[in-house]
Parts: C-alpha cells; sequence; structure tokens
C-alpha cells in the first residue's frame, strides 16, 4: 500500500491504534474502556498480520526477505526494512505477546488508561521496528525511542519508588546507546552509508574492529543486561506495572541479545573472537553469582528479575561460542525466555492485584485456595529451571552444548547455574505455594478467573509445545545462522592467513 | 568596483530593515500615544517577515559586495535566515507579555529590529570592521533592552551586568582584532588568510586570534566566559531573553564558523584546539550546572551553554561536514528555544508570570496537550530518537567522529546523558508529580509558537529533507 510493505504496515500499525485511542475524548470509565478495546483489537490485528507475514518467510533462505527501500535522510541514510531468520522469530515474539500485555492491565490499570494504551503502542511500533530496521540509524531511532514510553509507563504507572527507577532505566540505558552512537558514526565514516546488508559485507580494519565493537557492548551489555550493568533491572521490574515488566523482561532485554547477532558477530568478527574471553567471563559471573543473589530476595519480582539477568548469561555465553548450536540455543533460550519469564510476571501480577503486596513472606499456602494458580505457576517455575519437556531446556542444552565444543570449562561453571537456578526457583514455588494456610489476609483470596486463564493457558501451551517440538523456532533462523557462522569462520581464517603471511 | 545598485540588491534585507527601523521610530514618536506600542510591533513582524521573504526571494548567486567588507552568500542566508525567524519568534512572544508587564513601549520593537540588522551585518561580514560594527550595533541594541522592565531591580540588574561584561568582551575582540591587522597588515579575512598562508605563524597572530575567540566565546556563551548568562536569561523580560536565546545566538556562531573557517584556514590547528577545549567545558558546565537549578529559565541559561558547547563539537571537525552540523544544530535549536520560551510564557497563575520549576507540577493532568508538547521539546533537546534534537547531535557528533576528535565525542556524550537528567526531570515533574495551581489560558500567539515548534521537533523524522539539504548548501559556500 503506498509503495510500503508489510513491515511498514508492522511496524506503524500500533501508532495508528495510538492516533485513534488519543482522539477519544473524555475522562468516564467507558472512554477507558474504549481505549482498552480499541488498543487491543490494534495488538491483535497486528499480530495476524504478523502471522501473514509469517507465512511469506521462507524459513530455507538466510537472505533478507520483505525488504522495503525508500530514500530518507540523503548522504546515505536510507528507511529500509526486512527480517532474516535471526530477527523473525523476535517479531513474532512481540506482536503475540502485547495483547497479552493490555489483557494483562485490563483491570489493574484504572488511571490514565488512555495514556497507558497509547504508551504502550507507541511502544510496540518502537520494538518491531527494532527488529525490522535493515539500517543503522533507523534500528539506533527505535531502539532508543523505545526509552520514552517506557520511562512514562514505569514512571506514571509504577509502584513506591517508581521515580528512581524510571530515572534509573533511562539513564543507564541512554550512556551505553550514545557510546554505540559514536561507533555507528565511525561505522559511517569507514563505509560511507549505514545500510546494514552493505555493512555487513564491509570489513572494518582489526584495530578498529575493537573499539567499535566496545562501543557496541556498551549499549547491548546495558540492554542484555550483563553483569556489572545489571543493576537498572531489578529496579525497573520491581516498580514497573505487569504488564511494563512483561515487555521488558519478554521483549526489551531481547534487543541486547539480538544487537550481538546482528551486529557485534557478523560485522566485528575479529574483535568478537578476540573479546569471547571477556563475555564468557561475565557471563559465568552473571549466571552464579545473580542465582545467588535471587536466592535471598524477599520481593517475588525481584527474584525474578535476577534470574532472568542469570538466563540472559545462558545467551551471551552461547552467542559466542559461535558454533551452530550456540547460536540457534541463544535465539531459541531468548524466545523461550520471553514466553516464560513474560508468564511468570503475569503470575506475580495475579496475586499483586489480589493482595497488593509482592512480599514472599506476605504469602504461603496458596495452593490450598487457588489449585490453579498453584498448577500456572509451577509449569513456569520448572520452565524456568529449565526442565526436560519445557521450552526451557532446548535453549540452555543447546547454549551449553555450543559452548562446550569451544571451551569445556566455561560450560562446566555455566552448568552450577542449572543447580543454582533449580533451588531458588523451587524454594520460593515452596514458600508462596505450599505450606500451611495462615495467614488470614489470603483466607478470602480467590482462584484464577476466566481472563487469567485466558492469559496463562497459551503461553503454557506454547512453553510445554516448544519443550518438546523445538523445530519451528530451530528451522526459521537456521539458514541465517548458518551462513553468520561461515563468514564468521571465513573473517576469522583470513585474519589468520594474513598474520602467517606476514611472518 | 560593482554598481551601487548591484550592491543594493544584494544587502536588501539590511537596507529594508535599516529605513524600516527608522519609519518605525517615526510613527512611534508621532502617532503612538504615551510611547505605547500601539501597532509597532506588529509592523515590526511584518517588517522582519519581508526582510526574511526578500532574503530568499530570488536565490542570487554569491557576491562580495560594499567594498570588499560584506558577503552575500548562501551560508549567510541560512543563518540571517535563522536570526530572522529568531527575532520574528521573539517579538511574537512578546505582544501578550509587554502588555500585560505594562512594559508595552515603542522603543522595544524597534530596537528588537535594530539589533536584527546587527546580526545581518554581523552574519555577512568580511572584514574586521564590519565585523565589529555589527557587533556593536547588535549589542548596544540588546544591552537596552535586556534593561528594557527598567523598574524592575532583577531587569535592571541584568542589563547593568550584559553591558557591563559586554564592554569587556567588545574591548577583547578589538584588541584581538587590531593585533591581527598589525601582524597581517590587512583587516579583509582573505587578506587575512593569505598572509597566514605563507606558512610563518607569529607568535602576534595566535595572539589576536585567542582574544578574538574569547570576545565571541563571549557573544556565544561559551564556557569560560559564560558568567553573565544565567543572570541575564532570569532577569531579562522573557521576550527578551527569547530573542537572546534564539537570534543572537545565530549571529555569533555565524560570525565565528565564518571567520575561523576563511580568514584561519592555515591555523586550523591552532583555532581548533581553543575549540575543542572550550566545547568539552561548556557541555559539562552547562550539563552539571543546571541540575541544581529551580528557576527554569536559569536552567534553560545553562542548557543553552551546553548546547552551544554541541554546537562547537561540529566547528572543532575544521570541515565541510562538520559547518554543515553546526547549521543544522543552530537550526534545530532555534526551534527549541521558541518553542521552549513559549513554554514558559504559558506559565501563568492568576495573571502572573512564574518561573520556577514546580509550577509545572502534574500539567500533564491539568493541561495534556501542553505537556506534551513542552515533553517533547525537553526531550528533544536531550538528544533523544527520533526527536529532532537527535539529529542535530548526530550531524555535529558524525564529522567530529571521522576527525579523530575521540576524546571531545566521548565526553560530548557523557555530558549529554548527565544534561538528560534535568531534562527528563522537567519531563518527570509534569508527567509523574500531583498537579499544581492550573495556569491561566496561553494567549493564542505563544500556544501557536509553543504547537507549531513542538510538532516541527517531533515530526522532523519524517521530513527532514529540505532543511538539510540548505545546510549542506550552505556548508559549500564557505569552502
Amino acid at each position: 500500500m503506498f509503495g510500503f510493505g508489510i513491515l511498514s504496515g508492522l511496524v506503524f500499525l500500533p501508532l495508528v491504534g495510538a492516533a485513534f485511542i488519543l482522539c477519544l475524548r473524555g475522562d468516564d470509565e467507558a472512554t477507558a474502556n474504549n481505549a482498552r478495546w480499541a488498543s487491543l483489537f490494534t495488538t491483535i490485528i497486528v499480530f495476524l498480520l504478523s502471522l501473514v507475514a509469517w507465512r511469506q518467510f521462507d524459513t530455507a533462505s538466510s537472505a533478507f526477505q520483505l525488504v522495503e527501500e525508500k530514500g530518507w535522510l540523503g548522504g546515505g541514510l536510507i528507511y529500509k526494512l526486512g527480517v532474516d531468520g535471526m530477527s523473525m522469530p523476535f517479531v513474532m515474539l512481540t506482536t503475540f505477546l502485547m495483547p497479552f500485555a493490555i489483557l494483562a492491565s485490563w483491570e489493574s490499570v484504572t488511571k490514565r488508561v488512555k495514556e497507558y494504551m497509547i504508551a504502550f503502542l507507541v511502544l510496540e511500533t518502537l520494538m518491531i521496528g527494532v527488529f525490522c530496521a535493515l539500517d543503522l540509524v533507523l534500528f539506533y531511532l527505535f531502539f532508543e525511542g523505545g526509552l520514552i514510553p517506557m520511562f512514562l509507563i514505569i514512571g506514571v504507572w509504577g509502584g513506591k519508588r517508581r521515580i528512581y527507577a524510571s530515572f534509573k532505566f533511562f539513564l543507564y540505558t541512554l550512556v551505553g546507546s550514545l557510546l554505540m552512537l559514536l561507533a555507528i558514526m565511525a561505522m559511517y565514516g569507514v563505509a560511507g552509508t549505514t545500510d546494514i546488508t552493505v555493512l555487513l559485507k564491509t570489513n572494518f580494519p582489526v584495530g578498529m574492529q575493537k573499539w567499535l565493537w566496545l562501543g557496541f557492548f556498551a549499549s547491548f551489555a546495558v540492554k542484555m543486561p550483563m553483569w556489572p550493568v545489571h543493576t537498572w533491572l531489578p529496579d525497573a521490574h520491581v516498580e514497573a506495572p505487569t504488564a511494563g515488566s512483561v515487555i521488558l523482561a519478554a521483549i526489551l532485554l531481547k534487543m541486547g541479545g539480538y544487537g550481538f547477532i546482528r551486529f557485534s558477530l557478523p560485522m566485528f568478527p575479529d574483535a568478537s573472537h578476540y573479546f569471547a574471553p571477556l563475555v564468557w567471563t561475565l557471563s559465568i559471573i552473571a549466571i552464579i553469582y545473580t542465582s545467588l543473589v535471587a536466592l535471598v530476595q524477599e520481593d517475588m519480582k525481584k527474584l525474578i528479575a535476577y534470574s532472568s539477568v542469570a538466563h540472559m548469561g545462558y545467551v551471551t555465553m552461547g552467542l559466542f561460542a559461535m558454533t551452530q548450536q550456540g547460536v540457534q540455543g541463544a535465539i531459541f533460550q531468548m524466545i523461550s525466555h520471553g514466553l516464560v519469564s513474560g508468564a511468570l510476571f503475569l503470575c506475580v501480577g495475579v496475586v499483586y492485584d489480589r493482595m497488593h503486596t509482592r512480599e514472599i513472606a506476605a504469602y504461603g499456602g496458596l495452593v490450598q485456595r487457588m489449585p490453579l494458580y498453584a498448577v500456572a505457576m509451577l509449569l513456569f517455575t520448572l520452565a524456568n529451571v529449565g526442565l526436560p519437556g519445557t521450552s526451557g531446556f532446548v535453549g540452555e542444552f543447546l547454549t551449553l552444548l555450543g559452548v562446550f565444543n569451544v571451551n569445556a570449562w566455561v560450560s562446566f561453571f555455566a552448568t552450577f547455574g542449572v543447580i543454582l537456578s533449580a533451588a531458588y526457583a523451587l524454594y520460593l514455588y515452596r514458600r508462596i505455594i505450599f505450606g500451611v494456610l495462615d495467614k488470614p489476609s489470603l483466607a478470602a483470596i480467590t482462584d484464577l478467573s476466566m481472563r487469567e486463564v485466558a492469559l496463562l493457558l497459551p503461553l503454557g501451551l506454547l512453553t510445554i509445545y516448544y519443550g518438546v517440538h523445538p523445530g519451528p523456532i530451530l528451522d526459521a533462523s537456521a539458514a541465517s545462522v548458518e551462513l553468520l557462522v561461515k563468514n564468521y569462520d571465513a573473517a576469522l581464517a583470513a585474519v589468520k592467513t594474513a598474520a602467517l603471511s606476514a611472518h | 568596483m560593482t554598481p551601487f545598485s548591484f550592491a543594493v540588491a544584494h544587502s536588501l534585507p539590511e537596507f529594508v530593515l535599516a529605513v524600516g527601523a527608522l519609519v518605525l521610530l517615526m510613527l512611534g514618536v508621532f502617532r503612538a500615544k504615551d510611547g505605547r506600542d500601539w501597532i509597532i510591533s506588529e509592523l515590526a513582524i511584518g517588517l522582519l517577515g519581508l526582510a526574511f521573504v526578500l532574503l530568499f526571494f530570488d536565490l542570487k548567486s554569491n557576491a562580495v559586495v560594499w567594498g570588499g567588507s560584506f558577503v552575500d552568500d548562501a551560508f549567510g542566508r541560512f543563518m540571517k535566515g535563522l536570526a530572522l525567524l529568531g527575532a520574528i519568534g521573539a517579538l511574537v512572544l512578546s505582544l501578550d507579555f509587554m502588555r500585560r508587564e505594562k512594559i508595552d513601549l515603542f522603543e522595544f520593537p524597534v530596537l528588537v529590529v535594530i539589533a536584527t540588522l546587527g546580526m545581518l551585518m554581523l552574519i555577512s561580514a568580511r572584514d574586521l570592521i564590519a565585523l565589529y560594527l555589527g557587533l556593536e550595533l547588535m549589542s548596544l541594541a540588546l544591552y537596552v533592552i535586556a534593561a528594557f522592565h527598567r523598574d524592575n531591580a532583577r531587569a535592571s540588574e541584568a542589563g547593568l551586568k550584559y553591558f557591563a561584561l559586554g564592554a569587556l568582551s567588545s574591548g577583547m575582540l578589538l584588541y584581538g582584532a587590531s593585533l591581527i591587522y598589525g601582524f597581517a597588515g590587512t583587516v579583509s579575512f582573505d587578506g587575512i588568510a593569505k598572509a597566514l598562508a605563507g606558512g610563518t605563524q607569529s607568535v602576534g597572530v595566535i595572539f589576536g586570534l585567542v582574544f578574538m575567540m574569547a570576545g565571541l566565546s563571549f557573544k556565544m556563551s561559551i564556557v569560560p566566559f559564560h558568567m553573565w548568562t544565567p543572570d541575564v536569561y532570569e532577569g531579562a523580560p522573557t521576550p527578551v531573553t527569547t530573542f537572546f536565546a534564539s537570534a543572537a545566538k545565530m549571529a555569533a556562531v555565524a560570525i565565528t564558523v565564518r571567520i575561523t573557517n576563511t580568514a584561519f584556514p592555515s591555523i586550523t590547528h591552532q583555532w581548533q584546539q581553543i575549540v575543542v577545549f572550550t566545547s568539552i567545558l561548556s557541555m559539562v558546565v552547562g550539563a552539571f550546572a543546571a541540575i541544581g537549578q529551580t528557576n527554569i529559565k536559569r536552567l534553560m541559561a545553562y542548557s543553552s551553554i551546553g548546547h552551544m558547547g554541541f554546537a562547537m563539537v561540529g566547528l572543532a571537525a575544521a570541515n565541510e561536514a562538520g559547518v554543515r552540523g553546526v547549521l543544522m544544530y543552530m537550526a534545530i535549536y532555534l526551534v527549541m528555544t521558541l518553542g521552549a520560551f513559549a513554554a514558559i510564557l504559558s506559565m501563568r497563575v492568576t495573571g502572573v508570570y512564574v518561573e520556577n520549576i514546580g509550577d509545572l507540577a502534574g500539567l500533564a493532568r491539568r493541561n495534556g496537550v501542553m505537556a506534551f508538547f513542552l515533553a517533547a521539546i525537553m526531550l528533544s533537546l536531550a538528544g533523544i530518537p527520533p526527536l529532532a534534537g537527535f539529529w542535530a547531535k548526530w550531524f555535529v557528533f558524525m564529522p567530529a567522529v571521522n576527525a579523530g576528535l575521540y576524546p571531545l565525542t566521548v565526553l560530548g556524550v557523557l555530558a549529554s546523558t548527565v544534561a538528560c537528567f534535568y531534562y527528563l526531570r522537567i519531563v518527570k515533574i509534569m508527567y509523574f508529580d500531583e498537579p499544581a495551581r492550573p495556569f491561566d489560558t496561553a494567549s493564542p500567539a505563544v500556544s501557536g509558537v509553543l504547537a507549531v515548534s513542538s510538532l516541527m521537533v517531533v515530526l522532523f523524522s519524517f521530513w527532514p529533507g529540505p532543511i538539510t539539504a540548505a545546510a549542506a548548501a550552505a556548508a559549500k559556500s564557505l569552502f
């Protein structure tokens, strides 16, 4: 339509919904309801449209598909969108989870509903844009623009320390991103364009690669987040409203991992090889240290936030192994973590909406009154632990396998994380679900409502489905990852040959 | 020698302003009652608009006229256009304010027109004499309007401070100019460039350069010559502050860019050091000093110090792309400044103008549209994409990165993160805090300026073509 393709539709449709909600007048309950329905419809239509895109997408090809290009700013900057096997799963994850985020805020958000829904729809535009952009500056625009709606979501609809958390979130991410921006400018200076497809074929000088890699690393490491720059995440998670936490954990964190796959690894192969031990070290520290930290948390959301940091450790570890299993495992782990952590935050939201506290000590024996909830929570807890048969297992196993082939010690230490994650997750489960229900405040607590079942059921089914049949995600990314690994090995070999012939 | 009519054609906007200012003065003296504004402000806006149209009426070839002291080129036209827009914006914002504060005297628009005339002459100056004449014409008018609210102690103090420090800086500039003339033997920019091209750089010229840069830095409010800025911004009537922050900055930056690139291209390395150093200082001081401010005009003063530092990042690159960056930066900064001051002029509680940041509390719930507009401008000033402020930074930082000025750029982005904190704080106060007293309805002119500039900032990413192309052409004409 108008010379724009389906990806532009995906990117800008949520904005149309936001504009529609903006036009709604009035402050009463009816308007709020209209805003809710309008945003739900918008996100569902976007999801359906993304299914159409998925049908058109050829998983056998490693090339960028559904590409569209327009002149934009002159001087090398273009408006270019496209997806390949490494970005398509993330687009699907985003469009799939957004209706859940809207539904999760159905009853819990009662003030300034219109603005809330607009913020979420704008955020969706920016998130889909990040995964579709094929121009580095366009990518940066979407990547960085996402800070504004998230800042408002945490700051306006968040908990008690929302202002501290929103500033920390914003400024932490901004510092990293600005260093990446400088690297982008330097790349533009070398290549004369910011077209990602061209940059992927550009050979940057080895010395320069290291600096560029560090610039990008500053941004993605904060976004992932990797130890030691993860401290914004627990605060942001704890203070954000439930749907904000879901989107933060399920999608925003994945932008860091996506950035590594899209830019750091293919564009700076020598630097990635050079810095891989650093990344592994940080990953192992993240896996072990944050798991231990999770063990002593007294706030449910904080515990899950720390467990997210640990799980992202597997992702970075697998990525920098640069083997087929490692990278594919990392992508799978990110998708799976998107589903599982999103669901876990929804589970926390369920009890929070009833009791208005996230303190673990305030609960206990919920299984007596909430059997359905206990089942759902058990499923997602076990998926978080990585029990075989759930999607969590596949990702952890593949990343460990991938890195084992390269460096056995790394996988040896990382495996401790599996044990520790079982410890903190089951300990959490025991404290809130089992035991006797002796707290008077819990005596009248009700089980899942129909809306909550509708929220958790699809996520639960997908978690099990991908656990026993991981094919769809792995197949989608296989061709692109294969090309990535091949080019990476070729680049390293070329440098090695050059070094040998120089002697 | 060029024929007289040719010379007039190339300086038509200046002529229109000069003659128009005198006519307005006469009109005011003979027709206005009790010295009141009558319709002089409206006529002045029309006059400035006419000058703006004449500027682009016939896109003439570049020409040097008036005995080589005046140059009409794309660079000059671009910056003159910005200065005129700034002046128009400031006058539009002043209409309502001056009347309410009962200082709506007809001298004000006349002085603004004369100051603008000085700016245009300054931007087109091609030798040291013309530079000084333009600068003084601009400055003398500015000294008067800074103290225009003469019954107000703060405004008088602002005017006096500005005058004393401004006179000092003019002296330094003049001293530098005389040193350069003494060692180069000419006042013409081209002549200086030729004289220096020989390769022998005398210490005298470097001394002169340093003094000139000090004088110009004062006008741009670059650290360490920024001390007057917060006091004058706070004390002067808000429309006057708007004029200082928008039009006056355009002229000062334009002449700095012109003189460094056309008169001293052969000692680039020397002035580059100065620019890098003062740029870093400005960005850092602008970022840190603004954090503690509670008065929004003072905050905007420190913000402008920081922004001038960012603009200088482009100049530090010392090439065509860098100059284009400065031009883009100034264009976008002009729009953001006008918008921000329009918002400040909308802050009126029961008939009294308020200036505390706290007065904005909960604005999102009292007046959602205004809060959105101001938030967009604040985030744009912070340089968050996809707003226009991001592109401003993109265009100045990119040439600097490519010129290898890594410490400057890294410190610059770190400073911009710090600066982001206080812009975010305003957004936080408007969106997160509980509502304070409601504002009175703003006049249509003020709301209009706020809406237009804010929408330009938000929508810039969708249609950036014309302005980038114009800036590129303007930068090209300088080299």
